[in-house]
């Protein structure tokens, strides 16, 4: 064979690394049962494929061949183990015994994927292990990358998969999709670990740069992966990929030249991405108009309302007032209160939201969250309440941890005093 | 696969209960009990008198140690125990989420570790 033919089969293994990997994996940890022993398995197909492939050609279907090389050299080297090991010697006859993943079809492989995503987010497993495991598995980022995406160490975060791995195998976790009755709330969990993703690259909590667009990038991915893989539409699960392409959509905006943040009553509109708004409003209208929507959709149809009108003092304060208002009942939360609040300051004026604002803070809720004393700030200097605005903007200014935040209330405080 | 299942309960919430309704919970945790013995899935299952009630002890260097109470003062008491058996954690906690303690309560489900059989314990590296 030619040197030509190797670079190109090379290549194409390259390829399918990039776009199967995961796959494979999700089918491997399903046949061979353990997470550690499935990877160690897709290490040694790609490797004997880069090996075999240049000498006896591309096989048919490239993917059954690399779940079949892997499936066998796991089995051969645990039959190696198990001659020093006895305890290995039932687990080698079980999966000997195992289907033939050459008879693999291709609804159960995509089945596979779905219950990868569905054993990384399982509740008996804490949140930052799902999410880590989840970008690992799912998404086949290294533990270096999501390390420095969370702004933590790499042994940090190899040691949650670690133990969630050994969770998984010493509780039972089994490999399956939730059954119907079980579905809704295991979902939500799922959505919540993605939409955890997409915020800490949306609007990382720390740290100099206010977004990280890969980890975003990862979530959108895996939303739509999960809507694929659904053999019925989820409301829910559309919801929150249009919530997250019509926050996405602003991202070119929500940042000036110099790395400000820039309000988005002061972006530039035109920078907005028309595609991701299209996209994200068609989802929201499919997913109100299903039965059981909830938080996810009724938030997307917030942010359209925002992304489609053509101005700030052009927007249908009225309609996203409302929208709060049935939030408010789907799924109670200060936070949502909060928001509520400044959309009802929009529509009937300053005094009305800082009233609800304050009802909050009376409460004893958001004590330490910085955008309640920005949002009460706001409304108490267009009130020309100067010195409650100043007290607020300072206590703001003490609770912000991003680096940009803390200018722009800088800034604001300047204002007030010029 | 064995799963013991804990039950925790604030023993102030069970002595405020009235009467009737701590006789309710009683014959509905003994019906429930009767559902998974059913099938096949219930290996033993009891509920526990008070904290007031336990005595703690310990060995040490060839002595015995008992003091009055339970091991750990925390706000939930053990209550109770069912030990199933279950499929997987999943199967276990469809089980346990039946349980009527659980609405008052909570229940730590726990993989139960075969001595016979040799199985490591999971937290020796």
């Amino acid at each position: 064979m030619s040197e030509e033919t190797a670079n190109a089969i090379s290549e194409v293994v390259d390829t399918l690394y990039r776009t199967d990997s995961r796959r494979i994996l999700a089918t491997l940890i399903r046949l061979l049962g353990d997470f550690d022993l499935a990877e160690e398995a897709l290490h040694n197909a790609f490797t004997a494929a880069l090996q075999q492939w240049p000498r006896d050609g591309l096989p048919a279907n490239p993917r059954a061949w690399l779940v079949s090389a892997g499936r066998f050299r796991a089995i051969d080297g645990l039959r190696r183990r198990a001659r020093f090991d006895a305890s290995l010697t039932e687990l080698t006859r079980q999966l000997d015994t195992g289907p033939d993943p050459a008879a693999i079809d291709q609804p159960e492989v995509e089945d596979d994927r779905l219950r990868l995503i569905f054993v990384c987010c399982h509740p008996a497993l804490p949140p930052d292990a799902q999410v880590a495991l989840t970008l690992r598995e799912v998404c086949g980022l290294t533990t270096e990358e999501i390390a420095h995406a969370f702004l933590t160490f790499a042994p940090t975060v190899a040691q949650r998969i670690v133990r969630a791995k050994a969770k998984i195998r010493d509780a039972h976790i089994p490999y399956e999709v939730p059954s119907r009755a079980d579905l809704p709330s295991r979902l939500d969990t799922v959505l919540h670990v993605i939409y955890l993703v997409f915020n800490e690259g949306y609007s990382a909590s720390s740290g100099a740069s206010v977004t990280r667009h890969d980890l975003s990038q990862e979530a959108i991915r895996l939303a739509r992966l999960l809507i694929e893989l659904f053999p019925q539409p989820e409301p829910e699960a559309e919801g929150l990929l249009a919530l997250m392409l019509l926050h996405e959509s602003r991202r070119a905006a929500r940042t000036s030249a110099a790395g400000e943040l820039v309000l988005l009553a002061d972006q530039d509109r035109s920078l907005w991405n028309r595609e991701q708004i299209t996209e994200g409003a068609a989802l929201v209208k499919r997913a109100l108009s299903s039965r059981g929507y909830g938080p996810y959709a009724l938030q997307a149809a917030i942010a359209a309302l925002h992304a489609e009108a053509p101005t700030s003092s052009a927007t249908d304060w009225a309609e996203i007032a409302a929208l709060y208002d049935v939030l408010m009942r789907a799924d109670p939360s200060p936070v949502v209160e909060l928001n509520r609040a400044v959309a009802v300051a929009m529509r009937d004026g300053p005094q009305p939201g800082l009233d609800l604002i304050d009802e909050i803070l009376a409460r004893g809720d958001l004590q330490n969250y910085h955008f309640v004393y920005s949002a009460r700030a706001d409304l108490c200097r267009q009130l020309g309440r100067t010195d409650e605005a100043r007290a607020a903007y300072e206590r703001a200014l003490s609770l912000a941890r991003q680096e940009p935040e803390q200018r722009f209330l800088r800034q604001r405080l300047a204002e007030l005093h010029g | 696969m064995k799963y013991l299942c804990l039950v925790y309960v604030e023993e102030k919430n069970l002595e405020a209960l009235p009467s009737a309704e701590f006789a309710a919970l009683d014959a509905e945790s003994l019906a429930y009990d009767d559902e998974i013995r059913k099938s096949g899935q219930l290996l033993a299952a009891h509920a526990l008198q008070p904290v007031q009630a336990a005595t703690t002890l310990r060995v040490r260097r060839g002595k015995l140690s008992t003091t009055d109470g339970p091991f750990a003062e925390t706000k939930e008491q053990l209550g109770g125990f069912v030990l199933i058996e279950a499929k997987d954690l999943n199967d276990a906690i469809r089980i346990a989420s039946g349980l009527p303690s659980a609405r008052l309560g909570s229940i730590e489900v726990r993989p139960v570790r075969d001595l016979q059989q040799h199985e490591p314990w999971a937290g020796r590296k």
